[in-house]
């Protein structure tokens, strides 16, 4: 058996492959629920309905998508010049950072003011810290693989470090959290009443200035020339070191502009749990949206929507959360594979 | 006719359509065991797509192959294989990273090798480059092989697999003429074994040289078929272009003021590859340098530093009576200096790229494409338009990606997006490799068109002929050394060769400064 791309897919081979792989992933997931003592057939609705089915239950999702589309974006722009930023996570971190830093009374501007300084500087951070890697890698032929998969590790180190030190909220009964936000430096909520935050709304802006960049500026022409052929890329002249950097800063300024959507939005102080591996998932989010920006919308949305959901249905089914973390990966595997073969054919020898 | 000949292969009547584009009409053709017959016919001309549906990459829409009178199922590529059929294809399927005996058992053998069934492969291809002529060793890595004996290691492949029909894409568009010829000698040692030959080409004096049987293809069809022995070189170019094809006259042209100069430029060696060693050489207008030489010799140096890639080390460079202090390839394009480069594919052009992005690719900072950073499709997908119908690019429309165009119709645009720019200066570096005949004078005519213009052409050519039918001045490069420039037709190509082969050069040394 091989591999053999498919050149113009027609809409039943983009269509019939996703579907087949949700429909495997429910089949699976009603037989462990079985097995777990529930009723299989409850499944399904229970997930949709733990995703979807309450004005509550969406707005969860898409709270739940709302770091994912960063990261996402931040992994799919990166990949698309084939700059493999495994570091997200690191990078969501720094944004995080910077918002309890400047936002917890560091500065004492209105919200007009404060929100957009922190949530540049924010963008800053995140990008610097990806520029190591980059300087890294075009200078000395680093794998950025390497260096931002570690600096994960010591940047979330450092992060616990600053919790249990020079952070850590006097009042916080000796958790390692950070103190809360100023009202002030808050995202306030799109709709009053509504558990849904403007970090949503610039999760979307975001994905559609990162899609207009790639498809209409000179600098994601020069992204997607360096990601596919870095030889007639240097060959034309397009400088291939100096656009690395480039997509390393935007793609570190996306992760961290997730971070501080997060803190800013919704948790409104810092923890060394603010992130459930969402710059990893970002990973995930952006293969499945094949790389396109508008994608990883979609992608997330689905991601937060099997996360929520199998979370929901656990509860209601009275069946171990493990059953959850098993479909999501489950899901996540094969919408993986059925997205493959949306864009390749197996032909049998 | 003797009534004993065996027809090794026979393909009946393919049709195979893509889209409006009928790739193969009604193709009907058939191969005689220890025969060889040339598939001659342009880019374009169905060839390729004919050879996939042999090979089960591509389904017929109607036609059946068949291998010593059995049928292959269509679409399967492993039947071709098992039926005796093997292809050596022009860009080759080597794994570079392998040896050469790791390669040639790769796919026959089972995955767990033993040591007894190495040393039992080590010693059949042993026997099989004795008997062939095939030298090379079957431990060395295939990635520091040179392209002469990657395709002996495709030969061989071929060979080990006991393949008794045997198909050719382009074989000699990468050798030297020496290879060549050691090529053909092999190939007639096979054959008098009873190896049946497909040989696809486009270079007539080989075909001439090497085949029992000429089929030409036109636009899908079969537009004739002759015996060798019964046409000429002419007669064979008139069937492939459907009309006559003449080369390029190449009338008088009196050289004006210098457009490039290198002064004494060194350039250090890049791995096997010599840098430059002070090589001088000054470009005027409306004249054609060639550049004779053996491949790997500094022609890559001196298109590197021409094109603004690598900067001389030593020397000087002089565009438009001022010395060059920056010198990029952006700098090099600004400064009007239009690059063809060698590897189309692999330099010229990205292969997802559509016609249009590959169109803008040195120019989309420049006004009319871009402003303040954001592209203008509009006027790129215009200028795309534009080249595709002046150079005739051959292609469904400028959003079709360039890896789906054959080699001409790439090049075409390539030559579209350099002349375009009406350059000064033009660095010609292998530009018509693996181009078919009608393609080949396209391009000359270009560059002759560029010249009467005014414009100073550098053209690099491992291809003796090329070379000396098109330069005003000759200059052999060898060892990074360049040799005084010969006029028109003042050197014979005896002593052309010569200087090739590093011969004159240390009389030049003792006169240097």
């Amino acid at each position: 058996m091989r591999l053999e791309p498919v050149n113009n897919p027609s809409f039943g081979r983009k269509l019939v492959p996703p579907a087949l792989a949700l429909s495997a992933t429910i089949v699976i997931a009603s037989l462990l629920a079985m097995i777990a003592g529930a009723n299989p057939f409850s499944v399904l609705g229970l997930i949709i309905k733990g995703a979807f089915g309450s004005k509550f239950a969406l707005l969860e999702t898409l709270n739940r998508a709302t770091p994912l589309i960063f990261t996402g974006l931040a992994v799919a722009v990166a990949f698309r010049a084939k700059f493999w930023n495994i570091g997200a996570e690191a990078q969501l971190y720094a944004g995080a950072l910077i918002t309890v830093l400047l936002g917890t009374g560091a500065l004492a501007w209105p919200s007009g003011l404060i929100l957009p300084v922190i949530a540049l500087i924010a963008v800053f951070a995140g990008a610097i810290l990806l520029l190591v890697p980059a300087l890294l890698k075009t200078r000395f032929g680093v794998d950025e693989v390497v260096t931002t998969l570690l600096f994960n590790f010591i940047f979330l180190l450092f992060i616990s470090m600053l919790l249990e030190g020079p952070l850590k909220d006097p009042m916080g009964m000796g958790w390692p959290k950070s103190a809360r936000l100023i009202p002030e430096a808050r995202l306030p909520r799109i709709v009053d009443g509504l558990r849904l935050h403007w970090g949503f709304a610039l999760a979307i802006i975001s994905a559609l200035c990162v899609w207009l960049i790639q498809t209409r500026s000179t600098l994601g022409y020069e992204m997607r020339a360096v990601g596919l052929n870095k030889q007639a890329a240097g060959f034309a002249g397009i400088p291939v070191n100096l656009v690395l950097v480039k997509t390393a800063l935007l793609s570190g300024g996306l992760a961290a502009l997730g971070g501080f959507s997060e803190v800013a939005g919704l948790k409104g102080s810092l923890t060394l749990d603010l992130s459930p591996g969402f710059g990893y998932t970002g990973i995930i989010v952006a293969m499945l949206a094949l790389l396109n920006p508008l994608g990883v919308v979609i992608a997330a949305l689905f991601v937060a929507g099997i996360f929520v959901g199998a979370d929901s249905m656990s509860r209601a089914a009275d069946v171990p959360t493990y059953l959850a973390d098993i479909m999501q990966a489950i899901s996540l595997l094969l919408m993986v594979l059925a997205i493959m073969l949306t864009r390749f054919r197996v032909v049998r020898d | 006719m003797d009534t004993s000949v065996v027809e090794a292969l026979t393909l009946d009547a393919i049709t195979k359509r893509f889209g409006t584009l009928t790739a193969n009409d009604a193709v009907s053709l058939s191969l005689n065991e220890g025969e060889v017959v040339a598939l001659l016919g342009e880019n374009g001309a169905g060839k390729t797509t004919l050879m996939n549906i042999l090979f089960g990459q591509y389904t017929a829409d109607s036609g059946t192959v068949r291998v010593f009178g059995k049928t292959l199922p269509p679409g399967n590529s492993r039947a071709a294989l098992d039926a005796g059929v093997g292809m050596v294809h022009q860009h080759f399927t080597l794994a570079d990273n392998l040896t050469v005996l790791e390669n040639i058992t790769l796919g026959v053998g089972s995955l767990l090798s033993t040591s007894a069934g190495r040393s039992a492969a080590r010693d059949r291809i042993k026997a099989l480059s004795q008997k062939y002529h095939l030298s090379v060793s079957p431990d060395a890595r295939v990635g520091a092989l040179t392209v002469g004996e990657r395709q002996r290691v495709e030969i061989l492949k071929a060979l080990y697999r006991d393949v008794r029909i045997l198909i050719l894409d382009e074989p000699t568009a990468v050798l030297t003429p020496q290879e060549t010829d050691d090529l053909f000698a092999t190939l007639r040692l096979a054959i008098a074994d009873g190896l049946s030959v497909i040989f696809i080409s486009h270079k007539l004096h080989e075909v001439m040289a090497i085949s029992d049987r000429v089929v030409v293809l036109r636009h899908g069809k079969i537009t004739g078929g002759v015996r060798t022995a019964d046409t000429d070189k002419h007669a064979l170019a008139t069937l492939m272009m459907g009309t006559e094809a003449t080369p390029p006259k190449v009338p008088q042209s009196t050289p004006g003021p210098a457009l490039l100069k290198l002064d004494r430029v060194a350039t250090p060696d890049v791995g096997n590859a010599p840098g430059l060693k002070s090589v001088s050489l000054s470009l005027h207008a409306g004249q054609i340098i060639g550049l004779a030489g053996v491949s790997g010799n500094g022609q890559a140096a001196i298109a590197d530093v021409v094109g603004g890639l690598v900067k001389p080390a030593e020397g000087r460079i002089e565009r438009g009576g001022s010395d060059i202090d920056r010198w990029t390839p952006r700098e090099a394009v600004k400064s009007g200096i239009a690059r063809i480069p060698e590897d189309r594919q692999k330099t010229g052009t990205i292969a997802d790229f559509d016609l249009t992005e590959n169109a803008i690719l040195e120019r989309y900072r420049s006004a009319g494409f871009s402003k303040a950073g954001w592209l203008n499709w509009r006027s790129s997908r215009a200028f795309a338009e534009a080249i595709i119908n002046k150079y005739d690019v051959r292609c469904p429309g400028p959003d079709t990606p360039i890896r789906l165009l054959s080699g001409g119709n790439m090049q075409k645009l390539i030559l579209g997006r350099v002349l375009e720019a009406a350059p000064q200066v033009i660095l010609a570096n292998q530009p018509v490799r693996g181009l078919d005949v009608g393609a080949v004078n396209y391009v000359h005519g270009q560059l002759l068109e560029a010249r009467a213009r005014g414009a100073a052409i550098l053209l690099i050519s491992e291809d003796l002929d090329e070379v000396m039918a098109m330069s005003d001045v000759i200059h052999v490069i060898a060892d990074g050394q360049l040799s005084p420039g010969f006029g028109r037709g003042s050197m014979t190509p005896t002593e052309l060769g010569l200087w090739m082969a590093g011969q004159g050069f240390e009389n030049e040394n003792a006169h240097a400064p």
